[in-house]
């Protein structure tokens, strides 16, 4: 799901924000949900990133001219908000409190709860946890690099969009991403054990 | 991540990555859709609360408290919200704590704090108006149609300040029952008469000499010694003591005697 299969949904936005807005969550929300997680590693922080990006987005939409909204490109801009939000999440994170408990002093809810998860569900969360594991080997730029490209499936022009760099820059990053990736990936399979 | 063709198909490397890598999109959890949609006021939580005179439903989204209702008739609550707001409706999963502290601060005798905020989109703003003026009156305390309209500049507009109250979409927490007919009887009230007479004993007042006063004509107290007149529930006027008080029957009656009206309750002037 991207805006080329919703092209009318910046006008409908431009002319009916209130009636328009649900659907960009629907659309939308994986990516910015997914990308979140990915920068901020738990799913309790990167549900809120997700809703402060959506409400951040319906504030601005509201507040800019309609041509403007009619005009914009809506993907990119929501993973710039949710990628700048997730930085600043993590930023101010404290080290070591994190895992305890999220601001209201609720237990985390890390992962989907262990108890009742059927076999498969449980093996996919497993092997998730092993390329998230990878993917966080990587320097900063790099990772957000490939996450946008190879993730979420983002063609370069808009991941150069949404990090605000040269096409250029983000193709050399991506490519030097995957390259360090495979090279682990090499590594540890020829330290497992057949 | 055991592939085990890694070696022997130069791209064998990296499909294995390109599925690892794709296997990371997650699916966003359920939840956070409606709580985008009540964080921008596009939907509405809703909880009960102890209210003054029995239990109170409070719907609220992220701009604020968006409309009450006394009881527990959940149903009958979200048939009334869907109809008139048109938005989505659902009990909230976990009451945010500052709200329910903001709104038990409100309903508390005695106790000031900052009002919680309120979701006013669909009044108009002359109703806007009136609610905030019916917010000004003090607990325990009543003033009629006439004030609000007098205090709005717009002496005349009397009958629209009970439509106005009427159309109040947070009763209780915005206090439209401390407003009383011009008379000084407790009439109309969308949720009931004996319901507003409820809240306002609630709150300390005496509905019983309320309405009595209003069967002796009386609308204002005064005190011949500060020579001042004021609301009967004005608490200038529940300081004077039985035997300076003085009743009036009207403005011209109390200006005739000489007296000038209360600077804390703000009773009419004699015009002119």
């Amino acid at each position: 799901m991207n805006d080329n299969h919703r092209p009318e949904l910046p006008a409908r936005l431009a002319r009916d924000l209130d009636g328009s807005f649900e659907e960009l969550v629907v659309v939308h929300q994986r990516l910015v949900y997914g990308l979140a997680l990915r920068v901020v590693g738990d799913r309790g922080d990167a549900e809120e990133v997700a809703q402060d990006t959506f409400e951040r987005a319906y504030h601005a939409l509201a507040g800019y001219e309609t041509e403007r909204v009619a005009a914009m490109r809506l993907r990119p801009w929501l993973a710039r908000i949710a990628l700048n939000l997730a930085r600043n999440r993590l930023r101010r994170r404290p080290p070591a409190a994190r895992a305890l408990e999220d601001g209201d002093g609720q237990p985390l809810a890390v992962a989907a709860p262990a108890t009742a998860e059927p076999a498969a569900v449980a093996e996919r969360h497993e092997e998730q946890e092993r390329w998230a594991g990878l993917l966080a080997t990587l320097p900063r730029g790099w990772r957000e690099a490939v996450v946008l490209r190879h993730v979420e499936g983002l063609p370069y022009a808009e991941v150069a969009e949404v990090l605000g760099r040269p096409v250029g820059t983000v193709k050399t990053h991506v490519h030097r991403g995957v390259r360090r990736l495979r090279e682990q990936l090499q590594e540890r399979e020829e330290r497992t054990p057949r | 991540m055991n592939r085990p063709d890694l070696h022997d198909d130069p791209d064998a490397g990296w499909r294995a990555l390109a599925e690892g890598l794709h296997g990371l999109r997650a699916d966003p959890p359920a939840t956070l859709r409606p709580a985008v949609l009540e964080r921008v006021g596009l939907a509405d939580a809703y909880l009960r609360v102890d209210g003054p005179a029995g239990p109170l439903l409070v719907a609220y989204n992220g701009r604020g408290i968006s409309a009450t209702a006394p009881g527990a008739d959940e149903t009958a609550f979200a048939e009334r919200f869907q109809a008139r707001f048109r938005r989505p409706l659902r009990p909230a999963d976990r009451p945010p704590a500052r709200l329910v502290a903001q709104v038990q601060r409100l309903l508390e005798p005695g106790r000031r704090g900052t009002p919680p905020r309120y979701d006013l989109r669909g009044t108009t703003a002359f109703e806007q108006a009136v609610l905030a003026k019916a917010q000004e009156i003090p607990r325990g305390q009543v003033r009629p149609y006439a004030w609000v309209a007098g205090e709005l500049g717009q002496p005349s507009a009397v009958r629209a300040v009970g439509t106005a109250l009427g159309r109040n979409p947070v009763p209780v927490l915005i206090p439209c029952h401390r407003v009383v007919g011009s008379d000084g009887r407790l009439t109309g009230y969308a949720w009931g008469v004996p319901y507003k007479r409820a809240l306002l004993a609630a709150e300390g007042a005496d509905p019983d000499e309320l309405e009595r006063l209003a069967r002796r004509g009386t609308r204002f107290f005064g005190s011949d010694t500060t020579r001042i007149y004021c609301y009967p529930t004005c608490t200038q006027a529940r300081r004077v003591t039985g035997p300076h008080l003085q009743r009036f029957g009207g403005v011209a009656e109390a200006a005739a005697a000489g007296y000038r009206p209360c600077r804390v309750c703000r009773p009419p002037a004699l015009a002119g």
